[in-house]
């Protein structure tokens, strides 16, 4: 299921970003992911504080060459994949 | 010459043989090292910097027991403060909530319990030490913390029919990540063999069940799993290739390729006492030994596998081929599989023994003590990390691009 529009990422316990070779990673138990690009946006903004709407219309603003829908959907599918690999949790609610 | 060589990934740091446990399938190896040869804290801290600059992302901080070595809240802080990944594999025995704060400040990631089993009375068979009770309070302690946590059950035939309670015990923590891993025979597991091998029957129901329990529990709880290569069709890819992903280094400072590296006859480890870890890494002997392809034999020099598994073990070859150089005899393609499927039919055979009084144990030095360790075992040899044949996950629209990968998804 696309994670809520409504919802909040954020990086679940444990993981982190960090750095090797000049490139940023996202570490995480047992894992590590190169971060390049539109999944480094994504992720900096898994925060806790970025809706995943908000996220997504940052990107539509950055990468405004591509298409809207397009962008939309890799997002959501990044999101998704992120949640299964257990690197995200989708905060609810009201801000604290 | 085999010179290729990419950037390890990890270092998985042996800080003690020292342990309160003495489990039937120790990956320790028979000579045990005491406390007063074990490197100390400022050797470690030079060793992760060392590691970070080379490439290393990840430090598994394991044993024994890293909990008996009373700088390990200086090793986490080193290990984090050089920029790497701090994994600690630990009983959760010698902790408490204190120590358990203090570790987490110190810049701790990944908290990983080893379980032996889901009820007091296995798991002290199997350990010999009763340990359940004090793994739950460490869950209970977790819950109100943040960092990762993973239950690492090691699983063979004596508990396998205990799967629910274990996955049970998973889901009623904050573990994000659970681990069943099937016992891998060397060392310990290898002289207890026969006690261990689950049936074909118990492994095909234990394989529905975790594919049911991935599929109830995405996105809450990755479950992770190794089956035992004796029943594969093909080797694992053991450490993701010799010398290409993994070190390992051991509590006196030697620097292997694999856990259980030092079975090979005139195989010589490098120490990091005496040589900086990049140089160890990129020129050693251990390390160049089974690089590349050119060691290869028959039937691997011409396989469509080799780039994908490498020949599986090195030290599986020379446990059941006398030669480390050989097919991985667990390889159908292998010509000595025969001898395997001679075990597993055996194992497969009603009647089978099933209890562990007959089996041998690690004689650890207990906890903090330091005594010499004897053993009673001939076999000495380390548990060797599987990396199973399962299919990445799709690229997503997006693209994902894993750099470090231990284990399947």
């Amino acid at each position: 299921m696309p994670p809520d529009p409504n919802s909040r990422p954020r990086l679940a316990p444990g993981c982190r970003l960090g750095e090797n070779n000049s490139q940023r990673v996202l570490l995480m138990p047992e894992r590590a992911l190169r971060l390049l690009g539109p999944s480094l946006e994504i992720i900096e903004r898994c925060d806790g504080n970025h809706t995943v709407a908000a996220i997504v219309a940052d990107l539509q603003k950055i990468y405004s060459k591509a298409k809207p829908e397009k962008v939309e959907q890799d997002i959501l599918g990044y999101l998704q994949l992120l949640q299964k690999e257990r690197a995200l949790d989708f905060v609810v609610g009201p801000a604290f | 010459m085999p010179t290729t060589f990419s950037n390890p990934l990890a270092l998985i740091a042996e800080l003690t043989h020292r342990c309160p446990l003495h489990c039937v399938y120790c990956s320790n190896p028979q000579e045990l090292q005491s406390r007063e040869t074990e490197l100390s804290t400022e050797t470690w801290s030079r060793v992760f910097r060392e590691a970070a600059e080379l490439g290393v992302l990840q430090a598994d901080f394991t044993g024994g027991e890293p909990l008996a070595r009373t700088d390990i809240l200086d090793l986490v802080k080193s290990a984090r403060a050089s920029g790497l990944y701090v994994n600690l594999i630990t009983s959760g025995l010698p902790l408490d909530e204190p120590k358990l704060d203090a570790l987490i400040a110190a810049g701790l990631d990944h908290f990983q319990l080893s379980f032996q089993g889901a009820t007091e009375e296995i798991a002290a068979e199997i350990a010999g030490s009763k340990s359940h009770q004090q793994k739950l309070r460490v869950l209970d302690w977790l819950k109100s913390r943040r960092v990762a946590v993973t239950l690492n059950f090691v699983i063979h035939r004596q508990n396998l029919d205990q799967l629910p309670e274990m996955l049970a015990i998973a889901e009623s923590s904050t573990a994000t990540r659970i681990e069943f891993a099937h016992v891998q025979y060397y060392g310990w597991a290898f002289a207890n063999r026969e006690h261990l091998l689950p049936t074909r029957q118990q492994l095909d129901a234990s394989l529905e069940f975790f594919q049911r329990a991935q599929k109830r529990l995405e996105g809450k709880i990755r479950v992770e799993f190794v089956v035992p290569d004796y029943y594969a069709k093909y080797p694992k890819t053991c450490m993701g290739g010799w010398g290409r992903k993994l070190m390992l280094i051991t509590p006196t400072g030697e620097v292997l390729p694999c856990h259980a590296a030092k079975i090979i006859p005139n195989l010589v480890f490098d120490n990091v006492r005496d040589r900086p870890l990049g140089e160890i890494w990129q020129s050693a002997e251990a390390f160049q030994k089974f690089r590349g392809q050119s060691w290869m034999q028959e039937p691997c020099k011409s396989c469509d596998r080799r780039e994908l598994d490498f020949a599986g073990c090195r030290c599986q070859a020379f446990l059941l081929a006398a030669d480390p150089a050989a097919t991985d005899p667990v390889c159908s393609l292998s010509p000595l599989r025969p001898q395997i499927d001679a075990l597993l039919a055996t194992i497969n055979t009603p009647g089978q023994p099933n209890s562990l009084t007959s089996l041998v144990v690690a004689q650890h030095a207990p906890g903090p003590s330091a005594d010499e360790a004897s053993a009673p075992s001939p076999v000495a040899a380390g548990l060797v990390y599987r990396e199973p044949r399962r299919t990445p996950p799709a690229d997503p629209p997006g693209k994902i691009t894993w750099l470090y990968r231990r284990n399947p998804s």
